[in-house]
């Protein structure tokens, strides 16, 4: 099966358009499908500004497809390959990353390399190593292209939490002094499954050995105390931990509904960009654990089959351009942080970084503390399993 | 040319039906070549009993479906009994025409925003009564048991299984029979519970059938209302389906198996049920019982009230939080009302509102087309007027849609059908077409043939008859049939998301993901309007036929029939 995808994608690939201007050419007049989780408006709302600067600028334009979850997107395209859909296909380009891309990667699902042929991608740091060129510890070889970075971080609403717990360990003794406040999304969503692995990176004895692919031995030593702090923390949280939210989005609507105490992003200035619409109170604010936590980088990968793959390049060059990057993080269109590397930018595009508005709610770089390297892949697809089993008896 | 309408139907609906089910059914046995799995084995089975609270899932399933149909036709049997005479059509058509309009995903949402430990009843009641500063940590929606998600299926079958009753009562000489059981000493109560009751239920056991079915495998309603973890046995397909493993494919097509085992499981025990209720009803007027169930009917009506209740409630609460500003637990109403979700159709809602209109008028032109075909093919003996031609077409109804619709996908794709607009029109054609043609062949059958007739005499030829005499003449219950198709189109979710490719997104499909999103007013945006569509559809329906036939007064009304 591994062979024969393999082989496909080998006669599939095209060779790389060197020529920058070709791939212009053939964009313009093009509609990207785009599909990117629906869940959040501001980013759905970038996407739609990114449409028209890429009609405006390329002659390219964006037909966002709202996903509830990305895997449904691969599941596209790996139906479309059983059926032999080897060119037009409906998947133009995936907001992708961890587990989803390393799917499509292994089996041959992607197009590509070509992220060294976007002119913008001179200013991104690629070197091997550096954040963009690693996604979950898998190596992204050009296959995918960086967006947008993301950093777990913690919510609380300092009216009625004003001191939240500094680690995970200490989360759960808040959580046994205060039962029902706390809950986490399902471990299937991605960020259910990165709280528990936070607390993994935490509580494991050798943090290290999570960045090879898990191994049976590995696995028992490694997560044996993070099930033990589950199942101390399970019984206190919200609902007696029998019933779960099905996404961040839920979640940060109990945190307003009073429900719980607590809430969790994935983008750090997601909570402010909510007490901006009136869906958060002014007194959230965002907090992390004191050794650090979990950050990697967001990207957009073009499958195969993509029916418009100039027109994706097009894209995915346009969403590195300087002054798309420091639009995307200022606070009150999206603000999510920059992937490029300021050393490689010139003094005027620093400066428009350097001039963006701040809110009380928005941390800054430092106040993030240091990021913690993703676990392989393969950890995450153990925890999540193992916890589906755990909530399902 | 009418003669080509028989194997049109069959190719269009019947075929791809069986074909999705042989689909499924290979791949359960691990023949999935495509994929490069050749089978026949039994690991795609042993993959599934290996899913973690499988147990639990298929038992969710079974109980919610059977529960929550048994206890919607108990209390739609006990309003009918409790209501008649006084529920003319008209009223009663009034009464019910919201909550029967609404889709089951509208429903959900707002019975969500209801019913929740933060929802409107809580805060309504909050502090003052409840003493609540904070929602109460109590699972009133989502529960583990599902008994939120039985809940809300009780709420939304309720009214459909009321009207189908009060149509078939109109066939029934319910006052005689009152007279009658009344001379022999019977009371009311028994009379309605031994006589008029189970001679209705007859004429409506295909509803009952078909609402069983779509009960134990509701996928939206379960999504919003039901538990995560276990979800009920059709999430947890669904959930299969979606996941990046491609692998995952062969045991959710076993699952998908398991959904149809499960439904005909569900369907035996409703015939067993059936048996014991009419045993029942025979056995006890004959052991000399006069009096009937009294405290059941009126409980059952009392619970119908109540379901009412809760469904006009859950769609006022939608249409409150669709123009709220802020409105935060415990204040019971919004502190502000804002325009804001309704004022940027271009960031939300505009496109899946249009694609869901454009969608259903094709869908439902295309279901009137081919039953007003069907029906005339009968009248001129191109085709039998037989029984299990009609079950073929009401066949999608009748089974789990997950359990043949990922073959019905995987078939388009193989024919080369790109996935998109039309593949989610003729998908859901599968579904509305079964509704459109049993809606219309009662007045169509009904139809008083010397009408025809007599145009015949005239010198007219069947196309001439079927143009200027019968259609005109059906002009009532063509609207109404073409209301209830768009009514199905607008609420169809698994067929409009596994054959649109994703790239389709109407209203029923934005308001499941947004219903979980962190803005109500965006979920409820796109819920009210997916509820508000249909009901525009029965309001012209209503109203369009006493338009044109203003000096045609013998041709209004003929849609009670």
């Amino acid at each position: 099966m591994r062979l024969v995808a393999a082989a496909l994608a080998l006669s599939l690939a095209t060779p790389a358009l060197a020529d920058w201007q070709a791939t212009l050419d053939a964009a313009r007049g093009q509609t990207v499908y785009w599909h990117a989780w629906g869940g959040d408006q501001r980013t759905n709302d970038f996407i739609a500004w990114i449409g028209a600067e890429a009609e405006r600028r390329h002659g390219v334009s964006i037909a966002q497809v709202k996903l509830a979850d990305t895997a449904e997107a691969v599941t596209r395209v790996v139906a479309e390959k059983a059926a032999g859909v080897a060119e037009g296909g409906a998947v133009d380009m995936i907001w992708i990353n961890g587990p989803n891309f390393l799917a499509m990667k292994d089996q041959g699902l992607l197009h590509g390399p070509f992220v060294a042929d976007l002119p913008n991608a001179a200013y991104v740091d690629l070197s091997p190593g550096a954040a963009a060129s690693l996604d979950f510890t898998v190596p992204v070889e050009g296959m995918e292209s960086p967006w947008r970075l993301a950093r777990f971080v913690l919510v609380h609403d300092s009216a009625t939490l004003p001191n939240p717990p500094a680690s995970m360990a200490a989360l759960a003794d808040w959580a046994a002094a205060n039962p029902g406040r706390l809950t986490h999304p399902v471990a299937g969503n991605f960020m259910g499954a990165t709280f528990l692995k936070q607390a993994l990176v935490e509580l494991a004895p050798d943090p290290a050995a999570l960045l090879a692919p898990v191994t049976e031995a590995a696995y028992g030593t490694q997560t044996a105390p993070l099930w033990d702090w589950y199942a101390r923390l399970r019984s206190n949280l919200w609902r007696g931990g029998r019933t779960f939210p099905e996404n961040e989005s839920a979640q940060f609507r109990l945190l307003d509904d009073g429900e719980v105490d607590i809430a969790m992003a994935f983008d750090p200035a997601a909570p402010a960009a909510l007490v901006e619409q009136g869906l958060l109170p002014d007194s959230v604010r965002v907090f992390v654990p004191e050794g650090g936590s979990l950050g990697n980088i967001s990207f957009v990968a073009i499958p195969f089959n993509a029916a418009h793959r100039a027109g994706a390049m097009v894209v995915a060059n346009l969403l590195l351009d300087p002054a798309v990057q420091a639009r995307m993080q200022d606070i009150t269109v999206l603000g999510s942080y920059s992937v490029l590397d300021p050393a490689r930018l010139d003094a005027a595009q620093r400066a428009a970084f350097a001039a963006l508005p701040t809110a009380p709610a928005l941390p800054t770089l430092d106040d993030l503390g240091p990021t913690l390297p993703e676990p392989h892949p393969s950890w995450m697809t153990r925890i999540t399993e193992d916890w589906v089993r755990l909530t399902a008896e | 040319m009418i003669r080509l309408v028989p194997p049109l139907v069959a190719l269009a609906i019947v075929l791809p039906v069986l074909a999705g089910l042989a689909g499924t059914l290979a791949a359960a046995f691990g023949h999935l070549p495509a994929l490069g799995f050749t089978g026949p084995s039994l690991d795609p089975w042993r993959d599934l009993a290996a899913l973690p609270g499988l147990g639990r899932s298929l038992w969710l399933s079974l109980a919610t479906g059977l529960g929550a149909t048994a206890l919607a036709l108990l209390a739609a049997m006990a309003a009918a009994a409790a209501l008649w005479p006084r529920l003319s059509s008209g009223a009663a058509a009034r009464a019910l025409a919201p909550l029967l309009a609404a889709p089951h995903a509208a429903m959900a949402v707002g019975l969500a925003f209801l019913l929740a430990p933060s929802g409107w009843l809580a805060r309504l009641a909050s502090p003052w009564a409840t003493g609540w500063q904070r929602p109460p940590d109590l699972a009133t929606v989502n529960d583990p048991a599902g008994l939120a998600l039985a809940a809300g299926l009780v709420v939304k079958e309720l009214p459909f299984l009321l009207f189908v009753l009060i149509a078939a009562l109109r066939q029934l000489p319910v006052a005689q029979a009152m007279a009658e059981g009344r001379a022999l000493g019977y009371r009311p109560a028994a009379v309605w519970a031994f006589l008029i009751l189970p001679q209705a239920y007859r004429l409506i056991r295909l509803p009952v059938f078909v609402t069983l079915a779509f009960a134990v495998s509701v996928v939206d309603m379960a999504i919003l209302l039901g538990p995560a973890t276990p979800p009920p046995m059709a999430v947890a397909v669904m959930r299969w389906m979606v996941a990046p493993d491609p692998a995952g494919m062969l045991p959710a097509a076993a699952g998908a198996v398991a959904m149809l085992g499960l439904t005909a499981l569900a369907a035996l025990a409703w015939l067993a049920g059936e048996r014991l209720a009419g045993m029942a009803a025979r056995a006890l007027p004959l052991a000399g019982r006069r009096r009937g169930p009294r405290a059941t009917l009126a409980a059952g009506a009392a619970l119908a009230g109540l379901a009412w209740l809760a469904g006009i409630a859950a769609l006022a609460v939608l249409a409150l939080w669709s123009v709220a500003g802020r409105w935060r637990f415990p204040d019971p109403l919004p502190a502000s009302l804002s325009a804001a979700a309704w004022a940027q159709p271009a960031a939300g809602w505009g496109e899946p509102a249009l694609a869901t209109l454009g969608i259903g008028a094709a869908v439902t032109l295309a279901a009137l087309a081919l039953a007003i075909g069907w029906l005339e093919a009968e009248d001129r003996g191109a085709m039998p007027r037989a029984r299990w031609a009609v079950a073929l077409a009401v066949l999608p109804l009748l089974l789990p849609q997950v359990g043949f619709l990922y073959g019905v996908t995987a078939s388009a794709l193989a024919l080369g059908l790109p996935g998109g607009a039309a593949a989610v029109i003729w998908a859901q054609l599968l579904f509305a077409f079964p509704y459109v043609l049993i809606a219309l062949s009662g007045p169509w059958r009904g139809l008083d043939p010397r009408l025809p007739a007599t145009a015949a005499a005239l010198g007219a030829g069947p196309w001439r008859r079927l143009f200027t005499v019968k259609l005109p003449v059906l002009a009532g219950p063509l609207m109404a049939a073409a209301a209830i198709g768009l009514a199905v189109s607008v609420a169809q979710y698994l067929p409009t998301l596994l054959l649109g490719a994703g790239r389709v997104a109407t209203l029923t499909t934005e308001a499941v993901t947004l219903a979980t999103g962190v803005d109500r007013r965006l979920a409820a945006v796109t819920a009210v309007l997916q509820a508000v569509l249909p009901m525009l559809g029965f309001a012209l329906a209503l109203w369009l036929p006493g338009r044109l036939f203003a000096n045609r007064r013998g041709l209004i009304g003929r849609g009670a029939a």
